[in-house]
């Protein structure tokens, strides 16, 4: 056994043990932050005390999902996934993956010119791309079981968080750059924020590979999926009857 | 003008219409959970730490036993939306769009708008507070295309909220707990750990540990920044870069990458997969992980090669 305490670790044992089990979320995250602290022998009311200033100090979090709602709610009332979806069905060469993929693109290359707030699920995925992504979809099998929906859906979340995951942080001013060229200055090695951010290009290359080619083959493998679908539902009304 | 206290204000606002809706509704649990989250946002700065964080354990406590359920909320008839479509044609999409380029041109020009202590966003927060302005406009446009009152504004966007449900309160809360495993010292616990089991001879090897090292805590603790300096402690630097000999830009850029690749695997990255999931009214909450999970394990084979061969 090592000779230093491995108490700090409960909460993080707490944490895999809850999602695998999964329990709600919150709950689980609730019990880890209450198990760290009992097992660094924290008193209650200092608990308390320090959950309430992280709390307090991170009340920036939810803004960036909260402050667009209402304008993204108000243009659904009126029809704006309706329209999105119109729009695309009109143009011919539109699939799905396809749509994706220029997507994936256009979220990268503005990501790595420091526009990050050019997308995002808020703003874009769930008014615009989704609709659209699921719509380029119909226009060629009709209604959509809920199964499929969810899948393009899925997908489409996925792609605005690789696009600018991978996009970003070959951008020189972002905050992860500037972190890493401190903590290694800190460390005693001095290293240049630009290398930094161009030894990050590769990865980024291949990211759109690896991503871009699994959108290519969405198309196929969703209609593979409506496939086992349809014929599934024939088969589920003959046991109703 | 344009601080961070004053979108923490409209947040109140915000929060407080949900609760009256649910309370309208007879749903008092998600009532108190919403109207808690209000007063945080309104009162947070003049509140003892130690009741936040008693009104954070209560509605965690809520929403963790169920307490915050979805509500009811009329919509138009699809014939009434698609006659709105009709009459709106492609104005629709111009409060939709206002929303991000508007916030890029706030970030870029707007910024600079300043005088003697004053400045029109926070120059701290510039993209969260330009955010709010591109919101704010938006906001008015949509109003006037589509002639609704205030209130209604008041009312979608708490439908939305209330769709997202308690998934809303898990990004702050797992950033809570981040900084209390900061505190307990986890940090330093995992690397003296790394440090004690791990000796690799082969250049390999130890790229193949740093990277998985990256990806497995970011997985734990939801956030690549935060297993940075621990695993970069532990395994990059002795290991590495000084047993090594390799280049530490590139170590850093590629080892930042593998701990993205965790967070696309990791329902600790909550508003990163579990929050879209509920945005986007899936009923599996891991779906957009799913979605990621094949791309996020090529990557990481792809980065621990790039990393070797670059690096050596």
């Amino acid at each position: 056994m090592p000779d230093f305490s491995l108490w700090p670790l409960l909460g993080i044992a707490v944490v895999m043990l809850g999602f695998l089990l999964k329990f709600n979320p919150v709950l689980v995250v609730t019990v880890a932050a209450f198990a760290t602290g009992m097992a660094v022998k924290m008193p209650i009311l200092t608990w308390l005390e320090s959950l309430g200033t992280a709390f307090i100090k991170t009340r920036n979090l939810p803004l960036i999902l909260l402050l667009p709602l209402a304008v993204i709610g108000l243009l659904e009332r009126h029809g704006l996934r309706e329209k999105a979806q119109g729009w695309i069905q009109n143009i011919k060469a539109a699939t799905t993956g396809r749509l994706l993929l220029v997507y994936l693109a256009l979220r990268e290359s503005t990501a790595a010119a420091g526009l990050t707030s050019l997308g995002g699920h808020p703003q874009v995925v769930r008014p615009l791309l989704s609709p659209m992504a699921e719509a380029a979809f119909e226009k060629k099998h009709l209604t959509l079981p809920d199964k499929i929906k969810f899948k393009i859906r899925a997908m489409s979340a996925a792609t605005d968080n690789i696009g600018l995951f991978f996009g970003e942080d070959i951008f020189v001013a972002f905050g992860a750059i500037i972190l890493m060229h401190t903590f290694l200055r800190e460390s005693g090695i001095e290293t240049d924020p630009l290398q930094i951010a161009l030894w990050g290009i590769p990865t980024a290359i291949a990211a759109f590979l690896i991503h871009g080619s699994r959108l290519l083959r969405f198309d196929a493998y969703l209609a593979r999926q409506l496939k086992n679908e349809l014929k599934q539902v024939p088969q589920q009304e003959q046991r109703h009857d | 003008m344009i601080s961070m206290t004053l979108l923490y204000y409209v947040a109140a606002v915000l929060f407080f219409a949900v609760a009256f809706f649910s309370a309208k509704d007879k749903r008092y649990s998600s009532a108190l959970f919403w109207f808690s989250y209000g007063l945080i946002f309104l009162l947070g700065d003049l509140m003892p730490p130690a009741l936040v964080g008693a009104l954070v354990v209560l509605m965690a406590l809520v929403a963790g036993f169920g307490g915050v359920k979805g509500g009811t909320y009329q919509t138009l008839a699809l014939q009434q939306r698609l006659d709105s479509v009709k009459r709106l044609g492609n104005k629709l999409f111009v409060p939709a769009l206002m929303i991000p380029l508007l916030t890029v041109f706030s970030v870029l020009v707007l910024v600079h708008i300043q005088g003697d202590g004053w400045s029109l966003l926070d120059q701290n927060n510039a993209t969260l507070s330009a955010l709010g302005l591109a919101a704010f406009l938006a906001i008015l446009a949509a109003l006037y295309l589509t002639r609704e009152k205030p209130q209604q504004a008041l009312k979608e966007s708490s439908r939305l909220i209330e769709a997202i449900g308690w998934a809303f309160l898990l990004p702050q809360l797992l950033a809570t707990l981040g900084l209390l495993f900061n505190q307990a010292g986890v940090g330093e616990t995992v690397s003296q750990l790394t440090s004690l089991y791990l000796n690799l001879n082969h250049p390999l090897l130890a790229v193949a540990c740093y990277a998985i090292g990256m990806a497995l805590f970011t997985i734990i603790m939801g956030n690549a920044f935060a297993a940075f300096p621990v695993i970069t402690a532990g395994i990059g630097i002795p290991l590495l870069v000084i047993q090594h000999g390799g280049n530490p830009a590139i170590m850093a850029a590629i080892g930042m990458f593998c701990g993205y690749c965790g967070t696309l695997l990791t329902p600790m990255a909550a508003n990163f997969n579990i929050v879209p999931a509920a945005l986007l009214e899936l009923p599996d909450k891991n779906a957009v992980i799913k979605a990621q999970a094949p791309t996020a394990v090529l990557l990481l084979g792809v980065n621990i090669i790039l990393m070797y061969v670059l690096m050596f």
